[in-house]
């Protein structure tokens, strides 16, 4: 078991014939993810190392049955690559890109919800999604995830922050602890999936024991996350809130992470998380070990 | 990005929202000018993007030339809250009957658009929440379906907007989302939105913040860059397409992804050191974004050390090793580098640091975040 993609899900890669595309894809099938075909409009026929092209995702899921796409395509092009891909009958879309305006993301969620409830989007502006041994579609490197144990413990991981995402990865990793899924949200302002969406799938997952959650400043995600643990999740969970240090009111990098009004703070999250439980440290290493002593408890 | 008032009305002109007649002066001469082109009484308004301009005594009303050259003449050059007023504002005073409130943000928890709307206006929203909160309409808006008169209507009346300007205010609601969804705004605030005694409703504030990430479907931004306030390292550090934001320490900040240098400030802070800056490279760091980034750091005179925490996922790590070594061939780096590295093929990268003939007093590696902020920290001191 593990949450959202597992060894039997086709994937297609929307822009495997561009530059990122073509690499990550092509990785990701190295990994033994089952990439079936790529789409982009016009390379229809052609193909990438022996992945068929076709010229829409529509095409490409008759031909294939890929129920889930990789978006990796410029900003102007996300939102509707995103909105075929759910329109085709892709039900778990992953979406990359960076730097997508975010009236368009407030658009393209809320039809998503309206139009096709059954969607799940993944992103955008985030690095992807990683069952080990079983599925990986985005950016993470495969070698750092550890398979998980098939007598357990292993851990769930959800993060907002794409690196932070590979850091916690291997903090598991260098303690050998097994990981069941790892979901990178992406710190973008509309993320399709929450923490909470990743929570509620962990919790019902028999093959995740624990969970690593790591959030930034800025928003209310963390805070709302706390609320639903406190109410949903029994499993045991460590967690990391990065940017304690950081200054009111300057956006940290992307669109995501600003302390703003005294609201978002890092300070206000981890408290928020402790009261519901979770086990706070404080930087990614700290996390790590919490969640060994975690785990060490469930062996 | 953060617009400046004047900025603020004149891109409210853009989608018909009335705004007072005037116009943006750098200089005595050009106030008196706008003064006599919008007609007297004028209000004279410091632009800076920083609250308590009116009690800091920036913004004054003027009744004829002479007044105006005076205010004029102690606004520009006036330092409010360490901001340095370059321009001011120059317009037609506007009769004030009532002063009512109105924005358009994203709501992220909601992931709906969020109209406030509130009859007490003129002061801080903050404040009117926590001593009234009653009295602003919180209305979110489906962005599929977008806001209708009839909506903008209603909500002039749920908010109790006086009967007499219900049909204005709605008017300008509409205008204004236009505004906030097709013009790419993070925010769009009218504070006071005020009715005049003759009846009319008139944005007399504006305050505006863009999304740059729509900034490829805006050719009219440009002329709002030209006026950003940016200190000399971040105005570089935006011409090498980086994401920088200068701090006060001296430990200098290289990482990939926002998160991770978000983290890399704090695991400095934790073990006794400040970061001097926050710099993210990006998801596809390569070899001269890294030589770029170093550059940026090298002009912070206050920088002691330098700490590059990379994870590799995009970012590889025999590109980032490349880009130090270039930059080291290209930038004579006054401070020591700390490097960790990870992820996507970091032995790679390590090999060719190590193979480079780099002394250690210029560049040491450290196998953990941690370990390598200690050794940063212990430099910077």
């Amino acid at each position: 078991m593990a949450i959202f993609v597992d060894q039997n899900t086709k994937v297609i890669v929307q822009g495997l014939t561009g530059g990122q595309g073509k690499y990550h894809g092509l990785r990701n099938k190295a990994y033994g993810t089952q990439v079936v075909a790529g789409v982009t409009p016009g390379k229809g026929g052609t193909d990438v190392e022996g992945i068929p092209v076709y010229n829409s995702v529509a095409e490409a899921v008759a031909a294939t049955g890929a129920t889930a796409s990789f978006v990796t395509v410029p900003p102007k092009a996300a939102s509707a690559a995103i909105l075929e891909a759910a329109a085709a009958g892709i039900s778990f879309i992953v979406c990359i890109t960076e730097g997508i305006p975010a009236q368009d993301e407030a658009r393209t969620y809320n039809t998503l919800v309206r139009d096709f409830p059954k969607v799940r989007l993944l992103g955008p502006n985030c690095p992807g999604i990683i069952s080990p041994g079983k599925c990986n579609i985005g950016i993470t490197a495969g070698e750092i995830a550890e398979l998980p144990s098939a007598s357990g413990p292993n851990v769930g991981i959800v993060s907002r922050s794409g690196t932070l995402t590979y850091q916690a990865l291997y903090e598991l990793k260098q303690r050998g602890i097994g990981v069941s899924t790892c979901v990178g949200i992406g710190g973008d302002p509309v993320p399709g999936t929450s923490f909470i969406d990743c929570l509620r799938e962990f919790q019902n997952d028999p093959e995740t024991h624990a969970i690593i959650m790591i959030g930034e400043i800025g928003g209310s995600a963390e805070e709302e996350a706390a609320e639903f643990i406190k109410a949903n999740v029994t499993k045991p969970m460590s967690a990391y809130i990065a940017g304690v240090t950081a200054p009111a009111g300057k956006k940290m990098g992307h669109a995501g992470a600003i302390v703003s009004g005294g609201k978002g703070t890092a300070q206000g999250k981890m408290d928020a998380l402790r009261d519901a439980g979770v086990k706070v440290g404080q930087n990614p290493t700290e996390a790590g070990s919490l969640m060994a002593e975690i785990v060490a408890g469930l062996r | 990005m953060d617009l400046f008032e004047y900025q603020g009305k004149q891109y409210f002109a853009r989608y018909d929202i009335p705004v007072s007649k005037g116009d943006v002066a750098v200089t005595v001469d050009q106030a008196v000018a706008a003064a006599d082109a919008a007609g007297y009484p004028v209000v004279v308004k410091a632009q800076v993007q920083v609250g308590g301009r009116g009690k800091a005594g920036g913004i004054k009303l003027a009744n004829n030339a002479d007044e105006v050259r005076t205010h004029a003449g102690n606004i520009l050059g006036m330092d409010i809250k360490g901001h340095v007023v370059k321009r001011v504002w120059v317009e037609n005073a506007s009769d004030i009957a009532e002063e009512y409130y109105a924005s358009f943000t994203l709501d992220r928890g909601a992931k709906k658009h969020l109209l406030m709307l509130s009859k007490e206006g003129g002061v801080e929203i903050e404040e009117v929440a926590v001593t009234n909160p009653d009295a602003i309409l919180m209305l979110h808006i489906d962005p599929v379906d977008g806001l209708s008169a009839a909506g903008a209507k209603k909500a002039a009346v749920d908010a109790k907007i006086p009967e007499k300007a219900q049909q204005g205010v709605a008017d300008i609601l509409v205008k204004l989302y236009r505004c906030f969804v097709e013009g790419d705004c993070d925010l769009a605030e009218i504070n006071p939105l005020i009715l005049k005694p003759t009846g009319e409703v008139h944005a007399l504030d504006a305050k505006v913040t863009l999304d740059a990430n729509a900034d490829f479907r805006h050719p009219e931004w440009e002329e709002f860059k030209a006026t950003e306030e940016l200190d000399a390292r971040e105005k570089l550090a935006r011409e090498k397409g980086l994401q920088y934001i200068g701090l006060e320490g001296t430990v200098g900040i290289i990482a990939n992804g926002a998160g991770l240098a978000m983290s890399t400030l704090d695991v400095v802070n934790q073990v006794g050191g400040t970061a001097a800056n926050f710099l993210d490279i990006g998801g596809g760091a390569n070899a001269d974004l890294m030589a770029s980034a170093l550059e940026v750091i090298n002009s912070d005179k206050a920088v002691k050390s330098i700490f590059i925490n990379i994870f590799g996922g995009i970012t590889r790590g025999e590109e980032v090793a490349k880009g130090i070594v270039e930059a080291l061939g290209r930038v004579d780096l006054r401070a020591p580098i700390v490097i960790r590295l990870d992820g996507t093929n970091a032995e790679e990268g390590r090999s060719i640091l190590a193979n480079a003939g780099i002394p250690e007093s210029k560049l040491t590696s450290k196998p953990t975040m941690l370990e390598a902020a200690e050794a940063a920290v212990a430099l910077a001191k």
